[in-house]
């Protein structure tokens, strides 16, 4: 790591610069998020993490061009790929050639590489939006526990002691399975979606919370608090102008690393028969329907399997590189 | 300290109460919305009304939700009895109720499948915190080198994996491929032998998530504790660093491990249902996802409550033994 020697040394010659009495740039006050950024500039594995996480994103946006382009409707059948008797694909490596690039399903020969990328729109759109009924059902609870105490902030968080109590990945397959599949004149692996968005961020909502009450614990007691107080300024106004500015790196670090786990989440419950149903694909449904085919056909296996590894682990980097860089105590 | 631990058991029951009356409200009023009787669930749909109308009357399904949650708390404690037209079945304390599908009383079901899962668990407890502690002290000491990359790769690795991706590429080498293992449960009391070589794929692959989490966990609080002034202290009175490590240093990394650990034992039958279901293992977990399959409320009931058991007294554990290992903190 050669960069931060180069920039001290800037920094001196600068220093210099300014003593010598030579009209230097003027000296810019950086704000935290600008120093934030520089700093995960130089973190190459965040950086690398965060392209990926880009690159998928776009696969997931436009997934039916990627198909189109590289593969098969993820819904076709494709039988003269299957051995007709074993049920399993034709040739070595789950019949991987240059028409099917990742391979065929056993048994109905659907394009495994279309499923792929298809999977991948349910699986980031649950995590995100997931992460983000958590985060703001989380934000808005911890910041008025936290600020207001007393009663309020006893039953508050009771609720919150309560939810972390129960069984979570249970009840999320039982309320999944309950809901019934059609919604207000919705139907289809929309409402399913939906489903598990709001029941995995509920069950979220209260790690975030707790975080959200604590840092509000100790902000409250600052300065620039009781100067907003004294200048006559509205309960709102204090939480949600003053306080929450302040809470955002905190609550930007859990969002970014509770991604990941709400992936893991909603592949799990795929996996497990609660999350979306056939046909369309998710890469947790994928890997259950190979626990019966991994000995004759291990690709089927291993390429959901990878996807999944591949997208937690690129958010793991991405969110460990955002937490480094908005840590105030980090020297790096 | 005893006045603490009677504050807390009252908290635990009332909020195992909670618990049970938010389950009862799930999986009482859901089917209410949507318009399924629990009652056509026990009978089947095609059964005549009258046996639907003997159900309800024997189960007390008809009674409002709070009598009905009465019944069943006071059935734990008490036992009760299930009566319609003169026949009377008792159920002895400590009754969960009857499956709604196999009309078996669900208290020997959990009797039967609590000792597999906690076998499961306490293996791959003792296996995680072994490996993952002792991972993340060795890269502590050496952080920076080529030993501490390498593990913080694995452990990141190791927590972006899914445990059911995990179980079935260790199943797919080792049972299938190299023939080790059978992959079938075998109880303790009938081969140990058995038993402990077809549990070592389960422990491995359950351990191996967590022991991730508590090496990344271990690594940072070590970091944070060696800089702390109290080691400066030891080290410069010329304690040996095994005694400085050991001792000093070790005992302040261990109070957040406990913390993490109390909120995971309690919590592991999360990750048990997911490695129970991949190794097809007869335990809660299992029995878990096939009751919510069949939407069998008593026995969903059952396992919550065992469940969120679990997570509250591994809590009230942790705080008492904080007191053990912090000498600073104080119960009151």
């Amino acid at each position: 790591m050669t960069a931060p020697m180069h920039d001290t040394s800037a920094a001196e010659t600068a220093a210099v610069d300014v003593a010598a009495g030579v009209p230097a740039k003027a000296i810019e006050g950086r704000s935290p998020w600008r120093i934030a950024w520089v700093r995960l500039k130089r973190d190459k594995l965040a950086l690398a993490g965060g392209i990926v996480v880009l690159l998928l994103i776009l696969v997931a946006i436009f997934a039916p061009l990627i198909v189109d382009l590289l593969g098969h409707p993820p819904n076709e059948f494709h039988e003269d790929q299957i051995d007709p008797l074993f049920g399993t694909p034709k040739g070595s490596w789950g019949g991987i050639n240059s028409d099917f690039v990742f391979g065929v399903e056993p048994v109905n020969g659907r394009d495994v590489f279309s499923r792929v990328v298809y999977g991948a729109r349910v699986s980031l759109l649950v995590a995100f939006f997931a992460a983000v009924v958590a985060v703001a059902v989380g934000t808005v609870f911890g910041i008025i526990a936290g600020y207001f105490g007393g009663w309020i902030d006893a039953i508050i968080s009771r609720v919150m002691d309560i939810l972390l109590a129960f069984p979570q990945l249970l009840f999320i397959i039982a309320l999944v399975s309950v809901v019934p599949n059609s919604i207000w004149g919705f139907t289809g692996s929309g409402v399913r979606m939906g489903v598990l968005i709001v029941v995995i961020g509920f069950f979220g909502w209260p790690y975030v919370g707790r975080i959200v009450r604590g840092q509000t614990l100790s902000l409250r007691e600052r300065e620039y608090v009781e100067a907003a107080r004294s200048l006559g300024a509205g309960r709102g106004y204090i939480l949600f102008r003053e306080l929450l500015p302040n809470l955002v790196a905190p609550i930007t670090v859990y969002a970014t690393l509770m991604i990941p786990t709400n992936v893991l989440t909603e592949a799990a419950l795929s996996f497990l028969g609660a999350g979306v149903k056939q046909p369309t694909s998710s890469w947790g449904q994928m890997l259950s329907a190979a626990v019966n085919t991994y000995e004759s056909d291990p690709m089927f296996m291993i390429i959901p399997g990878v996807a999944i590894f591949l997208t937690v682990l690129a958010f793991n980097l991405f969110g460990d590189g955002v937490r480094d860089a908005l840590d105030p105590k980090g020297s790096r | 300290m005893f006045a603490y631990i009677v504050r807390r058991l009252i908290a635990v029951i009332v909020m195992l109460l909670v618990v049970i009356l938010v389950t009862f409200g799930i999986f009482f009023a859901v089917p209410k919305l949507t318009g399924t009787d629990p009652a056509t669930l026990f009978v089947g749909k095609q059964a005549d009304p009258a046996a639907i109308e003997g159900i309800r009357q024997k189960l007390g399904l008809s009674d409002p939700i709070l009598v009905q949650f009465w019944h069943f708390v006071s059935g734990i404690f008490a036992g009760r009895d299930y009566s319609s037209d003169g026949d009377v079945v008792h159920c002895a304390a400590p009754c969960f109720g009857y499956s709604f599908r196999t009309e078996q009383a669900v208290w020997p079901v959990l009797q039967d499948r609590l000792p597999v899962t906690m076998q499961l668990a306490a293996g791959a407890c003792v296996l995680w915190l072994l490996g993952g502690v002792a991972t993340g002290i060795l890269s502590a000491l050496k952080r920076g080198t080529a030993v501490d990359r390498s593990a913080m790769t694995v452990a990141l690795a190791g927590v972006s994996l899914p445990i059911y991706f995990t179980g079935l590429v260790s199943l797919a080498i080792f049972s299938y491929g190299l023939g080790w293992v059978k992959g079938d449960y075998t109880p303790i009391a009938d081969d140990p032998l058995v038993w402990f070589r077809e549990m070592i794929l389960p422990w491995v692959t359950l351990a191996f998530l967590y022991a991730a989490m508590y090496a990344r966990l271990t690594r940072a609080t070590m970091l944070e504790i060696l800089g702390e002034d109290y080691i400066r202290t030891a080290r410069a009175k010329g304690l040996r660093e095994p005694v400085v490590i050991g001792k000093h240093a070790l005992r302040s990394t261990m109070t957040p491990i406990l913390t993490i650990l109390g909120l995971d034992l309690g919590a592991v039958l999360g990750g048990a249902v997911l490695t129970e279901t991949t190794f097809n293992l007869p335990g809660l977990g299992q029995a878990a996802v096939k009751a919510i399959s069949d939407k069998d409320l008593p026995l969903i009931l059952g396992v919550t409550l065992i469940a969120a058991s679990a997570v509250v007294i591994a809590n009230l554990l942790v705080d008492l033994l904080y007191a053990v290992i912090d000498p600073r903190v104080r119960l009151t």
